[in-house]
């Protein structure tokens, strides 16, 4: 007993003929069937180039195999009648296509076959119980009528569709016969095949699938269900398909990979494969293995390469996925820390804070002369230039591609009411973003100037108003990032616990107690200062109940809760 | 692009009507830019004609030059292992033998023409016709002679793969984005030896800091970014260079480019790329212009007011690279292939595997 190919060919004859030529000299049987669109010339030169193989047999009757339609099971069942009369030894049939390729010598897979003699493979899959199907139909594909072609008709086909389900029109099905559904690639022995074109209601069922949607992944899928005795539901074909339904092809870089899948068949193969090509078609006994098919590699590889196909890669913009319109998939690549304000009460901040935790601590980012790197960089990771006027052409942008090309290492970076406001929205939206702020912490840096003139008291009240629009932002509905506000006055009750909470968010692994407190900056006469202001009638409000008296801030290490937002 | 992807931007406040008035206004533009381009074909002079050798199902290059000896061997050798089976080429004026060494080669068809390149759209009218003429229902390659497509797979797989691929899921055009490459050390210096690979010449990116926008009513894109933008152009950002393209398209006779190959009418076209970040199979244009003579081509052209939009703003940017600045710095990255433009986001292999 031997195995009999059976080829459906439309395209690239020339490696048709290398394929069937390589299959009948080993020994196997080939029916091969033309597409009705091969031009006849061609054809006539197809067969004369397999004209002195006494094994290879053509179908006589051409048909239009389009996509979805009937005509490809049509020319299956000639060209397996062909076979099953021409070839009496043949005991499994294995329909192939002209793109396909076998991946293992001839022999090994006719020794495969001889081992399990009673066994059909054929992928057949129940549709009450799986979704086989990439998007389209599933169950209409049985319950409607298909007159009209999809690619060549398709308003009538949809309009078709439409007008079947307004209605509620459903087909019968066949008596007995389940609807399964699997790869249009199979193998069926010889048993089977025989009584599936032999049954007596064949018609019936052929009339049936006529109207059925791609009826080449179902037709045998379904009847082998009535007759076979032992069925392997999976193919012996390599076949992967996108997210849109479309078979992948396979290039001459994909030979390791075929080679490793241990797979019989592979489709579709590049017709311009050299390589492909040359290697496989050969029944060199040292590439035997004997090994079962393991697709498993070649599953995972197009599984995660169609995963970020459908999903993209987070905090890497795409104009279809800008992040306004919260089909985003995600804002930026990772966790960042937003601090407003520590730098004016923290003496160092910066060092203290890289030190403290190891992460890339920034000055303000958003400053009005420039973006203040780490280190003051004129240009940082990924070439990013700290022009504030190139910043400020794209602010969010600008944010997502520091994170992005600082993948790995989390960023921090100082903010307040004097830097580009525009970016609040942004951060405040974003799970990946920590903002922690001390309100009315900025008026530091005004009372260290030491005057307290009109120009002071005019720019306090302007920097007041913007940190006060920026705080009713950050106490939105809607925000997603991790947000905590204090007050100056609050603040500085318990400033190393506060702190410290912080800290604890950003460090993953075992959280230490900080070893290294930061130097508060000194406040004595800070309460002074609020006071002139007030008295010169401009109430700084954010910074809370400061104390008006003198002396350092008391240490207070007393748990307090702070005000937390989310 | 067609299929599930290909969603149309979001046309917000515009209305029914308003998108039918913008419609019928681009589909009288894309006439006009079709008139334009019919009626340039008498510019053109035939010198080696060999179109006629063109085949069904071939990948054509079209292009405009002009005094780009230097760089045209190793453009050539790129597009022909790259599967381009004919050249079709306009010489507008060259002065160094460009001309003479194009007609020399086999599979390309040269015209020429001494009329502006402004004038005609910086060149574009003249491919339009070549196009429209040539390129119906063929894959057309556009590009500058100092722009190398590379996209994933390219070392392994041709063009003819990768037209065969997009075809097969109904895409019609294919996206790049230009990747300025710089060298290390002060502009134009150093020797151009010929037959030099430009990429171990100017083997420095910027890796990041690129934007985009989506612009309507065309629906093109606008990315910029990149290193001009960070040395030449960091005061007046609106002006930096447009860094997105479409370089690659099934052709139809009646498609025109817009503006040079960063939009096409119709303008369906434009949502096939996205720019960096795209999730869809796409490509980059290595761009070679920092190649030792850009110092004397910049004085050139600052000289000759040929530049795109209006000439005089854009002399500070001439004057600078004749400063011979040095471009790099240590964020700078090495150019190493095109799965680490993958890896970086600049371009993506989509689900082509």
């Amino acid at each position: 007993m031997s195995v009999g190919f059976i080829m459906l060919v439309h395209t690239a004859l020339d490696r048709a003929a290398q394929v069937a030529r390589h299959w009948a000299t080993s020994g196997c049987p080939v029916v091969i069937h033309a597409d009705r669109t091969v031009e006849d010339d061609a054809f006539s030169d197809f067969c004369a180039s397999l004209a002195d193989l006494d094994n290879v047999r053509f179908s006589q009757a051409r048909r239009r195999c389009e996509w979805g339609t009937w005509g490809i099971v049509g020319a299956t069942i000639d060209a397996a009648e062909l076979m099953l009369d021409a070839f009496p030894k043949v005991g499994h049939v294995y329909l192939a296509s002209g793109s396909c390729l076998p991946l293992r010598p001839v022999p090994e897979l006719a020794a495969y076959l001889a081992e399990r003699p009673r066994t059909d493979f054929i992928e057949s899959v129940t549709i009450e119980d799986v979704a086989w199907s990439k998007g389209g139909f599933d169950h209409e594909r049985f319950s409607l009528r298909f007159p009209f072609s999809f690619k060549r008709h398709r308003l009538l086909f949809d309009r078709f569709v439409d007008l079947q389900r307004r209605l509620g029109l459903t087909r019968r099905l066949p008596d007995g016969m389940v609807p399964h559904l699997g790869s249009q690639w199979w193998c069926l022995t010889r048993r089977t095949l025989t009584a599936i074109l032999k049954d007596d209601r064949r018609a019936e069922y052929d009339r049936f699938f006529k109207r059925v949607w791609i009826p080449d992944e179902s037709y045998f899928q379904s009847l082998v269900r009535l007759h076979a005795k032992r069925i392997e539901s999976r193919s012996l074909t390599l076949s992967k398909f996108d997210h849109q339904g479309k078979p992948h092809t396979f290039y001459d870089d994909h030979l390791q990979l075929l080679r490793r899948s241990d797979c019989f068949v592979a489709r579709k193969i590049w017709p311009r494969a050299d390589k492909l090509y040359s290697s496989f078609l050969s029944n060199d006994p040292k590439v035997t293995k004997n090994a079962e098919p393991n697709p498993g590699k070649i599953d995972r590889l197009f599984a995660s390469a169609a995963d970020i196909r459908v999903r993209g890669r987070s905090g890497l913009y795409m104009q279809s996925r800008f992040p306004l319109n919260d089909r985003d998939n995600g804002r930026s690549t990772g966790p960042y820390s937003v601090f407003e304000g520590f730098s004016d009460l923290f003496e160092g901040f910066e060092t203290w804070l890289n030190k403290a935790t190891g992460c890339r601590v920034h000055g303000h980012l958003y400053g009005p002369d420039r973006a203040e790197f780490a280190g003051r960089e004129p240009v940082y990771n990924g070439c990013l230039s700290d022009s504030a006027k190139l910043r400020d052409y794209n602010p969010c942008g600008f944010l997502t591609n520091l994170v992005w090309s600082t993948r790995g290492e989390r960023q921090c970076f100082m903010f307040g009411p004097q830097d580009n406001q525009y970016p609040t929205d942004f951060m405040v939206g974003d799970p990946n973003a920590q903002i922690s702020v001390i309100t009315g912490a900025w008026a530091i840096g005004l009372y260290r100037t030491n005057i307290t003139s009109e120009v002071i008291r005019k720019e306090a009240a302007r920097l007041q108003r913007i940190e006060q629009a920026h705080v009713a932002i950050l106490r939105a509905h809607w925000a997603k990032a991790r947000i905590r506000i204090w007050t100056l006055a609050e603040f500085i009750e318990s400033p190393m616990d506060n702190t410290q909470e912080i800290l604890n968010e950003i460090s993953l692994g075992p959280t230490r107690r900080l070893t290294e407190a930061p130097r508060l900056t000194d406040l004595s006469g800070f309460g002074q200062f609020l006071q002139q202001l007030k008295n010169e009638g401009m109430n700084l409000h954010m910074a809370g109940d400061f104390p008006t008296g003198t002396g350092a801030t008391p240490m207070n290490m007393v748990q307090k809760r702070p005000y937390l937002v989310k | 692009m067609t299929g599930p992807s290909g969603a149309r931007p979001d046309l917000g406040s515009v209305g029914l009507s308003g998108r039918a008035v913008s419609a019928t206004r681009f589909r009288w533009k894309r006439r006009r830019l079709l008139w334009r381009s019919l009626r340039s074909r008498h510019d053109l002079t035939p010198i080696n004609d060999r179109t006629a050798t063109i085949a069904r199902d071939q990948v054509l290059c079209f292009a405009t030059m002009r005094n780009e000896g230097q760089r045209l061997p190793h453009f050539l050798t790129h597009y022909r292992a790259l599967g381009v089976s004919h050249f079709l080429i306009v010489d507008n004026a060259s002065t160094d033998g460009t001309a003479g060494l194009l007609a020399a080669q086999p599979d390309v068809s040269l015209w020429s023409t001494d009329a502006s390149y402004k004038g005609a759209r910086f060149g574009l009218d003249w491919l339009t016709w070549l196009q429209m003429r040539y390129g119906h229902a063929r894959w057309c390659l556009t590009v500058d002679a100092d722009e190398l497509l590379i996209y994933p797979h390219w070392k392994s797989r041709d063009l003819r793969a990768l037209t065969g691929w997009l075809q097969a899921r109904g895409v019609e055009a294919f996206g790049a984005l230009m990747i300025e490459l710089y060298p290390q050390g002060p502009l134009g210096s150093g020797p151009w030896p010929p037959e030099a690979d430009p990429l171990s010449m100017l083997p420095w990116f910027d890796a990041n800091g690129y934007r985009a926008v989506r612009q309507m009513p065309a629906w093109n894109l606008w990315v910029q970014g990149g290193v001009r933008d960070r040395v030449f152009f960091a005061d007046t950002p609106r002006q930096a260079p447009t860094l997105n393209k479409l370089p690659l398209v099934r052709w139809n006779r009646r498609y025109a480019y817009m503006n040079s190959t960063h939009s096409v009418l119709p303008r369906r076209l434009n949502l096939a790329y996205d720019g960096p970040g795209d999730k869809r199979c796409c490509g980059a244009l290595l761009h070679t212009k920092f190649l030792p003579t850009v110092v004397e081509k910049s004085a050139e052209e600052k000289h000759r007011r040929q530049h795109f939009g209006a000439p005089e703003r854009f002399d500070a940017y001439y004057d600078r690279i004749i400063e011979r600045p040095d471009l790099w710095n240590e964020h700078s990255r090495l150019f190493r292939g095109w799965e680490q433009l993958v890896s970086l986001g600049l371009m993506s292999a989509g689900e082509w595997h």
